[in-house]
């Protein structure tokens, strides 16, 4: 199955380690047990844009959609057997720790 | 061969059996809402066959043989399924014992799966481990049936969507799990338990707590668990008066108390070697359950046991029963002392002033603890725990 990884800040994060495990070996990690198959950073909700149309005419405004405290700060694609797998890998994740990081499942729904 | 022979056969089989027939349906078709209507199905036809044919030699295998072969009928009109409908007729042989127990445990487990809302982890534990009727169980936990159909099936849906898998949790994560499904039990307990009237969620879920320790023994928490929901639910015909108001246990008829779950309690706690928060409440509980009265309780026992409890469970809840206990071997004014610190942590909880004019009237402080107990009746939420509080008060002259 494949998951999405929302990595996002929390307001009650743990206390910042220095020598916490690199997200360098996490990656390392996804790639060697065959799970992770993409993903990365995102710049803060400063540099985000929304648009929507409504009666044919593009509203496009700065910002984020949610007003929120907490923002997405990156996403992984991620393909495991199953929601264990996927909760043991997100957990080793850095920002498991220092945020939160949530799993949605991509839509299999095709048949 | 009587009517009643029947109908007792079908409800034995249905208490031992049920879990088992859609735990092996779910493992071979992974589709559980077919498993519980095949089931379902199963015991609708054993009412209509077992008065006509007689019960069968084997109630559980004949349930388990119909079972299969009401999903395979569902399973074509369906079409599409060719996988499972083959998994299900090529697998004729009955199932092992041990594959019985492992599928019995993937159930349990999947069921209480953390990813699941609370409230559905425990109405799908008693629906579809227990096989509960919906209706049941929306009546324990105050829902409509409607309400808690839909949460059933949206709790299937997310474990088919999001791949919560059908298995017994790895060996790393098996005690933080375990802990998660003895919860899920004790809530269902509890919600069973403090109903008057709905005792039948009550006695399923120390059924499951039993069918946990009969499939993982060396568990000592499950234990602990099971031991606790004996030993509460032996003061089930005890806990209210003629009236319908809540006794405490000090003010119980001890002669109406179950001993023999209380003896089975015993058993099972002494075989477990490990010390964790189910071993220790049901080591309290027990302290209580072999006492003659509230006054010859081992009072000191108990108290070192909440050393120990709030230590591993460091709860404000946990703290207030220890200062109640406290009270009791130390007098009442040692247990208002430790009140005084716990109370600001459980603002507006209706035990905390109860807790407060019970210990009060006890230092002979009745004004004082008369203003108790009328905060506690504003704040109690069921009216059997008003009735004992008011009836305090009259007593009281208050």
């Amino acid at each position: 199955m494949e998951y999405l990884l929302f990595i996002a800040t929390d307001t009650d994060p743990e206390p910042f380690e220095p020598d916490v495990t690199p997200i360098e070996d996490w990656v390392t990690e996804g790639a060697r047990r065959g799970i992770r198959k993409q993903g990365d950073r995102l710049r803060p909700p400063e540099d985000a844009t929304t648009i929507r149309i409504r009666k044919g005419e593009l509203l496009v405004t700065d910002g984020p959609f949610t007003e929120s405290k907490e923002w997405i700060a990156g996403y992984d694609l991620i393909e495991c057997a199953d929601l264990d797998e996927a909760i043991d890998y997100a957990s080793r994740h850095p920002m498991a720790r220092f945020g939160r990081i949530e799993i949605r499942p991509i839509d299999r729904d095709d048949d | 061969m009587t009517e009643t022979d029947v109908a007792e056969a079908i409800a034995a089989a249905h208490r031992s059996d049920w879990g088992k027939i859609v735990a092996g349906l779910i493992r071979r078709t992974g589709d559980w809402t077919l498993a519980e209507d095949a089931t379902q199905d199963a015991f609708a036809a054993a009412v209509v066959r077992w008065p006509i044919d007689g019960i069968p030699d084997r109630p559980a295998a004949w349930l388990t043989t119909t079972a299969r072969n009401r999903a395979i009928d569902r399973l074509r009109t369906a079409t599409r399924q060719r996988s499972a409908i083959q998994e299900l007729s090529m697998n004729l042989e009955p199932p092992e014992p041990h594959e019985i127990d492992d599928d019995r445990l993937r159930l349990i487990f999947t069921c209480c799966h953390p990813a699941l809302p609370l409230p559905a982890r425990v109405a799908l534990t008693l629906r579809t481990v227990a096989g509960l009727p919906v209706a049941e169980i929306a009546r324990t936990f105050l829902v409509s049936e409607t309400t808690m159909a839909q949460r059933l099936v949206r709790a299937r849906g997310k474990i088919d969507h999001a791949g919560i898998p059908y298995r017994v949790p790895p060996a790393d994560a098996l005690e933080e799990r375990l802990n998660g499904v003895l919860a899920v039990l004790y809530l269902a307990f509890n919600a069973g338990y403090s109903n008057v009237e709905y005792a039948d969620v009550a006695a399923t879920a120390i059924s499951l707590a039993e069918a946990v320790v009969e499939l993982m023994p060396r568990e000592s928490e499950a234990r602990g668990l099971l031991a606790l929901v004996l030993i509460q639910g032996s003061r089930r015909t005890a806990r209210f008066s003629s009236s319908g108001e809540m006794l405490t246990i000090e003010e119980q008829d001890r002669s109406r108390w179950d001993r023999t779950d209380i003896g089975r309690a015993g058993m099972i706690l002494a075989a477990a070697t490990g010390r964790g928060a189910y071993v220790v409440q049901a080591l309290i509980a027990q302290c209580h359950a072999v006492a003659e009265s509230a006054a010859s309780t081992d009072w000191a026992r108990i108290v070192a046991l909440y050393d120990e409890l709030v230590v591993l469970s460091p709860t404000p809840v946990v703290a207030l029963n220890r200062a109640i206990a406290v009270g009791m071997l130390d007098g009442p004014d040692a247990g208002l002392a430790i009140l005084d610190d716990v109370s600001t942590q459980l603002d507006g909880f209706h035990l905390v002033p109860a807790a407060q004019a019970d210990l009060l009237r006890r230092a002979g402080r009745i004004p004082e603890a008369i203003e108790r107990y009328r905060q506690a009746v504003a704040l109690t939420p069921t009216e059997a725990e008003r009735a004992q509080l008011r009836r305090r008060l009259t007593d009281l002259g208050g």
